[in-house]
């Protein structure tokens, strides 16, 4: 078992011509992901990297079965995309793409509302199942080993350097899921929280949040009530002034439940494992899973 | 991307907001004479990026024209430290100078995108004049907060449970509504991030207008809005933050002295983490961005390197889509181009971090490569 994308993903990749598209579609596809196709406007009845380029995705959905996609169309045509896959009724669109307007991004999460398709991100790293080789993303797929730690994450890179702690200690993963940075996006902790909790494969998880809005308190509460699966946890930015947008355009502290030393707080107060150094994951987790 | 509160009341009368007359002034005699057409009674305020001016005395009320020019000459040309601004301060070239308002009662009204309800939400309350932080930390219950649902856009409803929840006499419910609504409008139309107005007057005359305002942008809309970026003053940026938006990184410089230099927000944020964890402070955030050049690494390190500050530097990759290579490449032209005198400790992983472990060692660089995270961090903490 797996959550969100597994051996039953069909993929198409939106923006598969363009180059960061072909790119990361072929690393998935030699990943073992099951790439069914791509879709470029006016490329319609091509093939890129052996598989058919579609017009639109509704006809991706018709021809190709797809469910699943991954988005890399540029930020002042990412909103329309995401929009697009959900009018096709795909189940789950994972979106890439850094640096989407806000009040785009407003208006989406509101159509969204009542629709069955998930969205993951944007501007987030996708998701990575390594039990059933399915890689939907940009993640390096060759530090990600088969386990039983779920890994939730506001961060890419940082993502990365806890699942490279975790593989050199033979600890694999039963999937990845980066949320993304941004302050408006699909999917947040708590529902990330409760698919692990539910997911048999999934024994702990490592969490990893940042400064900024109160995502992870909403985890916390989640937490307290829900998730009974060992958390190890880290918030990044504890260093970070107040005020200073730090990259990532939802990593800005302006009240008091944005700060690291808040969210720490409240994931401790609901009983996970928080790591003061991000070095400290891996051990933590490995230590964590040898008391149970 | 911000702005200076007479560049944000002129765009906000645009949309329909109501704001004190006035006008902007470069020199002393311009302040004196535009003192001189309010009545002779009038408000100074320095234009500086910074929040605080008034305590730091950068706002004046002067009722002639000789204390007005006194005032005026006092400021301009001159650097306004503030407790936002930091110990430089930030220098002040224009004035804007207001008609004084016999005011009434202070309030507060903004607008923000709250992720938590995923909206946009319009704030108010009745205790303006104050910090909302400050008022939402003692007096919750005087602040209501109005969800805008982005597909209805404002009602005429929401403005009126706003006015009539701040306690305004009856011929302002409308007013006050109207003024909610076209800051709405201004907030949609030009993609902001933010809009404030605090305080929001009442003046004994029986008007409702902005005394002050904030907005701002969302960087990520700016494509959009070619026009605003004009509006920009990079006199009151940080002379390094200024280069590295040029260079497209994202920089921001802090007051310690291990420089960092890493990809991605989530671990450059980790990486000054680390770093004070150790009992060091960072000297800056820098995120070379997930898919860099060489081009931004070498600009990226030039920067860096910029900074007097900076003790020992400390350069945390993990090669994703930018690879090591590249990475070590672009550190290898900033240091050819510039030179380096400080400590330089690297840790690379992930994709072609081999490859560019063996650039850096064949480059002649002084160097220390180190595979973990902690091992690079405790080196740079501990270099001299």
């Amino acid at each position: 078992m797996s959550i969100l994308v597994g051996k039953n993903t069909r993929l198409i990749v939106q923006g598969i011509t363009g180059n960061e598209g072909t790119f990361h579609a072929q690393r998935c596809q030699e990943y073992g992901t099951n790439l069914v196709g791509g879709v470029t406007p006016g490329k319609g009845g091509t093939k890129h990297l052996g598989v058919p380029v579609f017009n639109s995705v509704s006809q991706a959905v018709k021809d190709a079965g797809a469910n699943t996609t991954l988005i890399f169309v540029p930020p002042p045509f990412a909103a329309d995309a995401i929009l697009e896959a959900a009018d096709a009724g795909i189940d789950l669109v994972i979106c890439i793409t850094e640096g989407i307007p806000v009040l785009d991004m407003v208006k989406v999460s509101r159509y969204l509302q009542g629709k069955k398709t998930r969205l993951i991100g944007p501007n987030c790293p996708g998701v990575i199942t390594p039990g059933e080789k399915c890689k939907i993303g940009i993640m390096p797929g060759n530090i990600h080993m088969p386990g039983n730690v779920g890994v939730v994450s506001r961060s890419g890179t940082l993502t990365y350097e806890a699942v490279a702690q975790l593989s050199e200690r033979g600890i694999g993963q039963s999937t990845c899921v980066g949320i993304g940075g941004d302050p408006i996006s699909g999917t947040a902790f708590v529902d990330v929280l409760g698919m692990f909790q539910s997911d048999p494969q999934t024994e702990a998880i490592i969490m990893i949040g940042e400064i900024g809005g109160s995502k992870e308190q909403e985890a916390a509460a989640f937490i307290k009530q829900h998730v009974k699966k060992p958390i190890v946890g880290f918030i990044a930015g504890g260093s970070a002034p107040a005020g200073r947008r730090m990259g990532h355009a939802g990593a800005i502290i302006t009240g008091a439940a944005g700060t690291a030393a808040a969210k720490v707080a409240a994931l401790r107060d609901a009983g996970a494992t928080m790591v003061e150094s991000p070095a400290l994951l891996g051990e933590t987790m490995a230590k964590v899973l040898k008391k149970r | 991307m911000k702005i200076h509160e007479y560049q944000a009341k002129q765009l906000l009368k645009e949309y329909g907001v109501p704001v004190p007359n006035g006008g902007v002034a470069t020199t002393a005699r311009e302040a004196g004479s535009m003192v001189e057409s309010l009545a002779g009674k009038a408000v100074i305020k320095a234009q500086v990026h910074a929040g605080g001016r008034g305590k730091a005395g950068g706002v004046k009320v002067v009722s002639n024209r000789k204390d007005a020019e006194a005032f005026a000459a006092g400021l301009l040309g001159k650097r306004l430290v503030t407790h936002q601004s930091g110990p430089e301060g930030a220098p002040v070239d224009k004035l804007l100078v207001e008609e004084a308002l016999g005011i009434a009662q202070e309030l507060y009204a903004s607008i923000v995108i709250e992720p938590s309800v995923k909206s946009p939400v319009l704030i108010i309350s009745a205790a303006g004049g104050m910090e909302i932080e400050e008022v939402a930390a003692k007096t919750p219950e005087k602040i209501l907060t109005i969800p805008i649902d982005p597909i209805i856009g404002f009602q005429p409803y929401m403005g009126r449970k706003a006015a009539y929840s701040l306690g305004l006499p009856t011929e302002l419910i409308r007013p006050a509504g109207a003024l909610f609504a076209s800051l709405y409008k201004a907030f949609e139309a030009l993609d902001c991030t933010l809009v404030e107005i605090n305080p929001l007057v009442v003046t004994t005359d029986k008007r409702i207008l902005a005394a002050d305002a904030k907005i701002a942008f969302d960087d990520d809309a700016m494509y959009r809005h070619a026009d605003l970026a004009k509006l920009r003053d990079t006199a009151q940026e940080d002379k390094l933050d200024v280069e590295a938006s040029k260079a497209d990184v994202n920089y921001i410089r802090l007051d310690g002295d291990v420089g960092c230099m890493v990809n991605g927000a989530g671990l450059a944020m980790a990486t000054m983490d680390i770093i004070k964890y150790m009992g060091a402070q960072p000297a800056n955030f820098l995120d070379v961005g997930g898919g860099a050049t060489e081009e931004q690494v070498t600009s990226a390190f030039t920067i860096l390197l910029s900074d007097p500050k900076v003790k020992k530097v400390l350069v945390n990759i993990f090669g994703g889509i930018l690879r090591c290579d590249v990475a070590a490449r672009g550190i290898i032209n900033a240091v050819k181009a510039k030179g380096i005198n400080v400590p330089l400790i690297v840790r690379m992983r992930g994709t072609n971090a081999e490859e560019a472990k063996a650039i850096l060692q064949a480059s002649g660089l002084k160097v220390t490569i180190l595979d973990s995270l902690q091992d690079a961090a405790a080196a740079a903490v501990k270099a001299a």
